[in-house]
């Protein structure tokens, strides 16, 4: 039985990840901070139920609560500068999650192509995730 | 790199408490945010462009007030967990205490999760 290899130190991808997951995870709470905070701003307390206030912190998008009855969703959120915020808070959770994952594949498989077949396939789906949020996201 | 033998179940004989059940559920609740947000857009998607009921039924369940209950405990729990490794990993001197921010943790945790799932709730079995 043989002991993990103790990781390389310096600066290299896992460095630069672990930072990462840090930084964005931070930038995701702040973000959600922001958005609850302008959603209740714009009048959630009287026009959303709690569902509908998380729906909207966690991804301010008219189509995402097209189901919901508030009578104009469209009021105040669709412009450019809630689809910046929109995108930021898409590819921060998509990357800080696809990032974890990985994290988790390395600790349970050793170095085989199974491992490499899983994160090219995470890559992809990384990627994937990325397109269809800004097509939905410049869409609506 | 990883483990060369089955450790399975027995991981759990290891008694690490707080801590240990710490980083069981935060990364569970990541696994799940993963698969939700992933099968979320990918329902949404479908049901979108192509009507699926697939899609629907699984957006309709996504929707429900006790899905939320359980899933807003997963991301409230991974983001306050997240924000106490950023604080030890920053201050290492404070993981001589790492037992008590356990607890510090849950007395953050239990009273911005209760009171959002207490209202939710309140809503959803009033019929609202």
């Amino acid at each position: 039985m043989s002991s993990r290899p103790v990781p390389k130190v310096g600066f290299n991808f896992e460095y630069l990840m672990w930072v990462f997951t840090r930084l964005s995870g931070l930038a995701l709470i702040l973000l959600a901070l922001f958005g609850m905070s302008a959603a209740f701003w714009m009048g959630a307390r009287t026009q959303m139920d709690v569902g509908t206030l998380l729906r909207w912190t966690f991804f301010p998008n008219p189509n995402h609560v097209i189901n919901s009855d508030i009578p104009d969703v469209t009021l105040g959120w669709a412009n450019a500068y809630w689809q910046v915020m929109q995108m930021l808070i898409f590819f921060f959770g998509v990357t800080h999650g696809v990032n974890g994952l990985r994290v988790v594949i390395e600790d349970y498989l050793r170095a085989s192509w199974g491992r490499v077949f899983l994160r090219g396939l995470l890559f992809l789906f990384w990627l994937f995730m990325l397109i269809v949020a800004i097509y939905v996201i410049l869409a609506s | 790199m990883a483990l060369k033998r089955n450790v399975g179940l027995k991981g759990f004989r290891y008694r690490g408490g707080g801590p240990m059940w710490s980083w069981i559920v935060h990364r569970i609740g990541g696994l799940a945010m993963v698969v939700f947000v992933g099968t979320h857009v990918l329902a949404s998607f479908f049901m979108q462009q192509l009507g699926s009921d697939l899609a629907t039924t699984i957006n309709i369940v996504y929707e429900s007030a006790y899905f939320q209950a359980v899933f807003y405990f997963l991301v409230i729990f991974h983001g306050i967990n997240g924000l106490r490794i950023i604080i030890l990993d920053t201050w290492p001197k404070l993981l001589e205490y790492q037992r008590e921010v356990t607890w510090l943790q849950w007395l953050v945790f239990v009273p911005i999760y209760g009171l959002s799932v207490f209202i939710m709730l309140q809503r959803a079995l009033a019929g609202g």
